[in-house]
């Protein structure tokens, strides 16, 4: 017979259950209880971030660093508010999180408590699925759901609201080993119909092009998304969240493709007869205007383990609904055991056209600038670290020369907001990289005016020792949004000056750690080099940038893949 | 799908985030009190109803889904109306229409009617077109429920 247990108790060990050794947090009232068992027991160590929406940002860089399901603990009210941010930037990532927060007790709900807010319908829209445990005898099995929801199928967010009362309340505690749910059913393996199909239309192709997303790296199929392509002698390109699915230093990886992809992979993505996308979902900024990429003929094979990314956007051809590990798996063997090839002459000629495409060298800039540029520092940083650092980083330009100057050779390197866009992501997701990988080389490559959304993270680096290294790429501009007023709207800056700047040196001083501040071309590298021998310490590394350099190529908004700006 | 507590926002809610339309809906438990069965009306191109039908099969509750449409089926909607009936002329010809449509008086006082009446909802619609505008005091309306014809049934 087992014992009986609270409900924070309980909370707990199904945590330990899970297997889960980090969690993010921040207490307040209505979690207090569950904090009281944490301070009890030693198996799940509890991190206390400055602000919640670290602390989901945190747990995020956790879980797409590792693999693990992301957890954060958060209390009523302001405390789940905050935490919206980040659970609706890994809800557009697909990244797998479970978020436990607090709620008033079963008999305030609805009395406009203190600290009250309507958690699970404030959230609803941004994550997977969230329940509000009124019971205390369903709370571990809801527990159980949550993990098995959130890192199954198509991963996401899931939230459990737990009221104070219910963590007050005893119970016997089982934890089931399993849960089968009739209402969900995440389907794995691929339609071997379909399968088949896309055999016999890739060996059919031509110009083909496989245009890899952020679905290889959920499904951990970064090996075989090589071996296919390097079995076909195919080109690949990746999206942004899709980076390090194939390593990007290899001569068939075309990089990025999309609104600042390479000139290659967005003219072959536009020219392709057969197209294979797989765990990718045709984001608007992927493939520019939908009308303008159908002006060419294409056949469109689309792998995905969710149905609705399937013809969202783009119309497809052979849809197969799986997971890319299996389906890739299957495909490569069919692939392996047919006689027949892809025309090798034609591969040949669309081969030729690529390298002419990439002579155009789409990504050059001024390397002798006296001014230090931002391509510059990322290339640095890639020396550096010999390509073997986890790159995490905040929302602007600053992240587009990160994803196409650092060359991600492997999976779960490179850590960003993609779907929305969050500036202030960067540093916490960090932490929760360097927490994941203790032994990691770990650097965030931010903008001086993203950095200042989740600031105050500086503590919380300096209480665990996290030995981030923050590359700020300080143009004294929110350079983005001043692109966009240089191209769109005559010049007219509107408010995208970042004005009355901290001294970033200082401040990382105050905070107990190390700070640099970089003005010369010439002190890039041994700035770089300097700070990663500072093993234990965080680096804050301010590189005064060239206030005026944009983002090349570029497809405006509305316009096709072929219809670039370039350099 | 589950007859949870919130399910139901879940799916509305799905409906305005993504700024689909949504005619009708009708929901209430089924002989398995576990479970409920919604039917909605919605309007959309073939891409818009496959898209809905996706996104709602994401729901965690939803368990199971068909597109009605899809074969034939029966499709049956509730309407409670209150006209204004004075005159004794006007009491017979409410009496006849009501008869004619195949429903029925349920409600009776000296100045009114309550009509009950079930139906297709373009049924329902030609009635309220064929009573005089002005003699109609208030209507309610379930909104559609459907099911599929013959042998065939839904079940989880
Ligand atoms: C300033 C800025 C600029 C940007 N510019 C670009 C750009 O130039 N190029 C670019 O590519 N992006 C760009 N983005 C990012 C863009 O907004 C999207 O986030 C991104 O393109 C989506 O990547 P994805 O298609 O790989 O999909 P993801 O969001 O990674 O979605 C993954 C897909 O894979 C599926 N999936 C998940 N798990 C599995 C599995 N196990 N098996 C099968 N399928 C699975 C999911 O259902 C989903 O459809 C930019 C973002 C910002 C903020
Ligand atoms: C929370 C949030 N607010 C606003 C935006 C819109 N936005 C996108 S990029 C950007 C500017 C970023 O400036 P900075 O961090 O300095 O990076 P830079 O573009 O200069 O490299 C802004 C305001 C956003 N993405 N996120
Ligand atoms: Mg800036």
């Amino acid at each position: 017979m087992s014992v009986e247990l609270t409900g924070a108790e309980i909370t707990i060990r199904c945590l330990q259950e899970e297997g889960v050794q980090c969690i993010f947090g921040y207490p307040g009232g209505a979690v207090l209880f569950i904090y009281d068992e944490l301070f009890k027991q030693d198996k799940v160590r509890h991190i206390l971030v400055r602000h919640e929406q670290a602390a989901i940002h945190a747990a995020d860089g956790y879980a797409r660093s590792s693999n693990h399901v992301g957890v954060a603990l958060v209390t009523s009210g302001p405390g789940v508010t905050n935490a919206v941010t980040g659970i609706a930037t890994a809800y557009m990532d697909s990244i797998p999180m479970v978020v436990i927060s607090g709620q008033v007790p079963t008999n305030a709900i609805g009395l406009d408590a203190f600290q009250e807010v309507d958690t699970v319908g404030i959230t609803r829209p941004c994550v997977k699925h969230n329940f509000l445990v009124k019971d205390i005898n369903e709370l571990a099995v809801t527990i159980k759901k949550a993990f098995y929801i959130a890192s199954t199928g198509r991963p996401g967010p899931v939230l459990v609201d737990i009221p104070k009362d219910v963590s007050q309340q005893k119970v016997k505690f089982e934890y089931p080993d399993k849960v089968s749910m009739r209402s969900y059913n995440p389907v794995t393996k691929g339609h071997t119909r379909q399968i088949r199909k896309a055999a016999e239309l890739i060996l059919s192709a031509k110009r083909p092009m496989i245009y890899a997303g952020g679905g290889v790296i959920l499904s951990n199929a970064a090996p075989q998304l090589t071996e296919l392509t390097q079995l076909l002698n195919f080109p690949c390109t990746n999206t942004l969240m899709g980076l390090g699915g194939y390593p990007a230093t290899d001569r068939q990886s075309l990089g990025m493709l999309g609104m600042h992809g390479t000139y290659e992979a967005n003219m072959a993505m536009q020219y392709c007869d057969v197209l294979v996308a797989v765990g990718a979902r045709f984001d608007d900024r992927v493939i520019g205007n939908p009308k303008h990429f159908f002006n060419e003929n294409r056949k469109i094979i689309h792998i995905d383990i969710d149905p609705s990314s399937i013809s969202k956007r783009v119309k497809v051809d052979i849809p197969i609904v799986g997971d890319v590990l299996d389906v890739l798996k299957e495909l490569i063997k069919l692939l392996k055991e047919s006689k027949e090839k892809p025309d090798q002459g034609a591969l040949k000629e669309w081969w030729k056209q690529i390298d002419l495409w990439r002579e155009r060298d789409c990504l050059k800039f001024d390397r002798d600038s006296k001014i230090i540029k931002p391509q510059r520092v990322i290339e640095t940083l890639f020396d550096v670290t010999k390509g073997d650092a986890f790159i995490t980083s905040d929302v602007g330009q600053h992240q587009m020369w990160a994803a196409q100057f650092y060359k991600f050779d492997k999976p779960r390197r490179w850590i960003n907001s993609g779907g929305l866009g969050t500036m202030g992501f960067g540093m916490p997701a960090a932490m929760g990289v360097q927490l994941a990988n203790p032994k990691g080389k770990v650097a965030c490559i931010t903008g001086e005016a993203s950095i200042q959304m989740c600031i105050q993270e500086l503590s919380t680096c300096k209480q665990y020792k996290l030995p981030l290294k923050i590359i700020n790429l300080n143009n004294r501009y929110m350079g983005m949004v001043r692109q966009w007023q240089e191209f769109f709207h005559g010049n007219r800056y509107a408010e995208s000056y970042m004005n009355a700047l901290p001294d970033f040196v200082k401040l990382a001083e105050s905070y107990g750690h190390v700070g640099m501040k970089i003005e010369q071309p010439g002190d890039v590298e041994g700035a770089l080099k300097e700070a990663f021998k500072r093993k234990d310490q965080l680096v804050f590394l301010d590189f005064i940038t060239d206030q005026t350099e944009n983002v090349f190529p570029m497809v405006p908004g509305g316009k096709g893949l072929s219809e670039m700006i370039l350099v | 799908m589950e007859n949870e507590a919130g399910a139901l926002s879940r799916v509305a809610g799905l409906f305005s985030a993504r700024g689909y339309n949504i005619e009708s809906l009708s929901v209430a438990p089924t002989e398995d009190p576990t479970l409920s069965r919604m039917t909605i009306v919605t309007v959309g191109s073939d891409e818009v109803v496959e898209q809905v039908t996706k996104q709602l099969n994401k729901l965690i509750e939803v368990v199971k889904i068909i597109d009605l449409n899809d074969g034939s089926h029966i499709e049956r909607e509730l309407m409670l109306v209150k006209v204004r009936a004075t005159g004794s002329a006007d009491r017979e010809e409410i009496k006849r229409l009501t008869e004619i449509f195949r429903g029925c008086i349920i409600d009776v006082t000296d100045k009114s009617y309550t009509i009950e009446l079930t139906g297709t909802s373009s049924k329902l619609d030609a009635f309220l077109e064929a009573v005089e505008r002005s003699a109609v005091l208030e209507t309610v309306r379930t909104g559609a429920s459907g099911i599929g014809r013959g042998e065939w049934t839904l079940k989880v």
